[in-house]
């Protein structure tokens, strides 16, 4: 488990301060979202060991990295924690290889970790190894700087939005490799980020942050379907993320099904094998309610849902909390519609889903291909 | 060998000692000065220190100074009665004056200021951000130093290390006055090129030695460039 607890003011009359503290769990990713500026690549720095804070902790698996009472301080190089940095960073005077072992070289003897071809393997560079860096695509250089990274043995990755610097097409390109690393290496992730589809792709929990400051911490289902938090419900793609399993395909129809806890879901046909894990964010503007179950439609998701509460939400807008079984699902209304249907909380409603709402892709989330 | 036979007559006896004897005054001078400018650049480019300010413009002395002071100062300081002088010659039996090695260090004290700004401009062209990966890889200072930092500033290393060379084959003023002009120990390029013009009939000589100052200068300053290119191309980033 890694503990964070800092506090930090850059020097200047409005100079920035941070004050920031949360836990991230011993396996899986935790994405550390927010907007630019809100301190997140500040903590990834200060766990790293690159920047000291003027107050905190770190601790990762019981050790202590960062401690200013107790005046510990350990050095980066001695901390264990493999960096990927936004623009990869790759020495231009060594070759692919020679950057990937240079991590290997220095690990402690005994460190645990994936050995050089595996990663090469893992990462698919094996035909990159005797280019230099200054040949290598955006994309190839992020691939090779995160196997540089894995293959220094760390106990922790840092990722400091290591997709940020890259067009659509290389980062579509990346992010399948880092779904891999993730599946395949038991390694904690520290993943900071400003993408919301890169959340929803790799992360399993999250820490939101705004002006230096964490706002709230925990799961990505259960925080997407909070109504409390401004910074995730004021984007276009707001909406609560469920977490389901790829149930069948329909390639007649171009259709697959998902289950969820609490019910079926109908989308646009995915490659993604059938029983694997994947997460689809229900965009809060793509669901509409009604009061009587609804014949005749084109939508495919009509779903039998309990109003759990109504929240206010934009002007002249409301956010339903809908409940389906376990799981909820957000919905952005018009206050006009609260009103004309007299909706309060406890009714049964249906909720109806565009199919077309599944956003990302879960081609790679599932455990194989 | 035919050709070497040709220019070895071209030249006499003498004047064949005044080359070769610039040359190795040339290269000792960039083999004493090279560690200590490196040193001394990388102090100035990132250590945080009382007094940088005043380190800068003592290595760029030698830069505005009139060369006949600088060899003055060697003189007071490294002289048989000088206080850095005569120690060196009760424990070691070090001279200085009048010796080769004397003027080796005069035109190492010239030329230092155009090492230290050569490598500092590559240090300061370093991207931190790649030490800072090399911290987190587990490489210490000193690993780090050697394996990432040396390796990018090479090529401004051996350019300064070439500039030097070349301009300490032409060093005149402080050489003179330090380590005065005797054939076969202190005369070089230079001090033989000015004998030449005071000696009646010397002018077929001065404009030999002229001619090679010329080429050694214009070669040394070619090769600086085109190993700047090579070793940009090998890290990568193209002929600046």
């Amino acid at each position: 488990m890694l503990q964070v607890a800092l506090r930090h003011r850059f020097p200047g009359q409005d100079g920035f301060s941070l004050d920031a503290a949360f836990t991230a769990p011993s396996s899986g990713v935790t994405a550390i979202f927010g907007p630019s500026g809100c301190g997140k690549t500040t903590i990834l720095a200060a766990v790293a060991g690159l920047l000291r804070p003027q107050a905190g902790r770190v601790e990762l698996g019981g050790r202590v990295l960062f401690d200013d009472r107790e005046r510990i301080a350990l050095p980066p190089e001695k901390r264990r924690c493999g960096m990927v940095f936004q623009e990869a960073r790759l020495f231009p005077h060594l070759s692919v290889e020679t950057n990937l072992r240079y991590g290997l070289r220095r690990a402690p003897r005994g460190a645990e970790g994936p050995d050089f071809g595996g990663v090469v393997a893992l990462l698919g560079i094996g035909h990159l190894l005797h280019r230099r860096p200054a040949g290598l695509s955006g994309g190839e250089k992020q691939r090779v700087a995160l196997g540089r990274a894995l293959l220094s043995r760390p106990e922790l990755l840092l990722m400091d939005e290591p997709l940020a610097a890259l067009d659509t097409a290389r980062k579509a390109e990346v992010l399948p490799f880092l779904a891999r690393v993730r599946d395949t290496l038991r390694i904690p992730v520290l993943y900071v980020t400003h993408a919301l589809d890169e959340v929803d792709r790799l992360a399993d929990a999250l820490v939101l942050m705004e002006g230096g400051r964490v706002l709230a911490s925990g799961g990505v289902e259960a925080l997407s379907a909070r109504t409390d938090l401004p910074i995730l419900l004021d984007r276009r793609d707001a909406g609560a993320v469920l977490a389901c399993t790829v149930l069948s395909h329909d390639p007649g129809r171009g259709l697959t099904h998902f289950a969820f806890p609490g019910g079926q879901l109908i989308a646009r046909l995915e490659r993604a094998s059938i029983g694997s894990a994947a997460r689809l964010r229900i965009r809060a503007r793509d669901v509409s309610v009604a009061t009587v179950e609804p014949k005749g439609l084109s939508v495919q998701n009509v779903l039998p849902a309990v109003l759990d509460s109504i929240e206010p939400g934009q002007p002249h807008e409301a956010l339903l909390r809908l409940r389906v079984g376990p799981s909820l699902l957000l919905a952005r209304v018009t206050r006009d519609t609260v009103s004309r249907l007299g909706l309060t909380p406890g009714m049964p409603l249906w909720a109806l889903v565009k199919s077309v709402a599944f956003g990302q892709a879960p081609d790679s989330a599932g455990p194989d291909r | 060998m035919a050709w070497l036979e040709s220019a070895a007559s071209w030249l006499t006896a003498e004047e064949w000692q005044a080359v070769r004897l610039s040359l190795s005054v040339a290269l000792r001078s960039v083999a004493f000065g090279l560690p200590v400018a490196v040193l001394a650049a990388l102090l100035l480019a990132r250590g945080r220190f009382p007094g940088r300010a005043l380190l800068d413009a003592l290595v760029h002395l030698p830069l505005v100074m009139p060369p006949v002071v600088v060899g003055w100062l060697l003189l007071v300081t490294f002289g048989l009665r000088g206080p850095v002088g005569g120690l060196l010659n009760d424990w070691f039996g070090l001279r200085l004056v009048f010796t080769t090695g004397g003027a080796a260090l005069a035109t190492a004290v010239m030329s230092f200021p155009l090492i230290v700004r050569a490598v500092r401009l590559s240090l300061e062209s370093v991207d931190p951000g790649l030490e800072e990966a090399a911290r987190t890889l587990g490489a210490g200072p000193l690993d780090r130093f050697v394996t990432v930092t040396l390796p990018l500033i090479a090529p401004g290393i051996l350019s300064g290390a070439i500039t030097a060379f070349a301009a300490g084959l032409g060093e005149f003023g402080a050489v003179i006055t330090f380590v005065s002009n005797i054939p076969g120990e202190t005369q070089t390029l230079p001090l033989a090129i000015y004998s030449a013009t005071q000696t009646p009939g010397g002018e077929a000589t001065a404009a030999k030695l002229a001619a090679i100052s010329l080429a050694l200068a214009m070669g040394g300053l070619l090769l600086a460039e085109l190993v700047a290119r090579h070793m940009h191309r090998l890290l990568g980033r193209g002929p600046r």
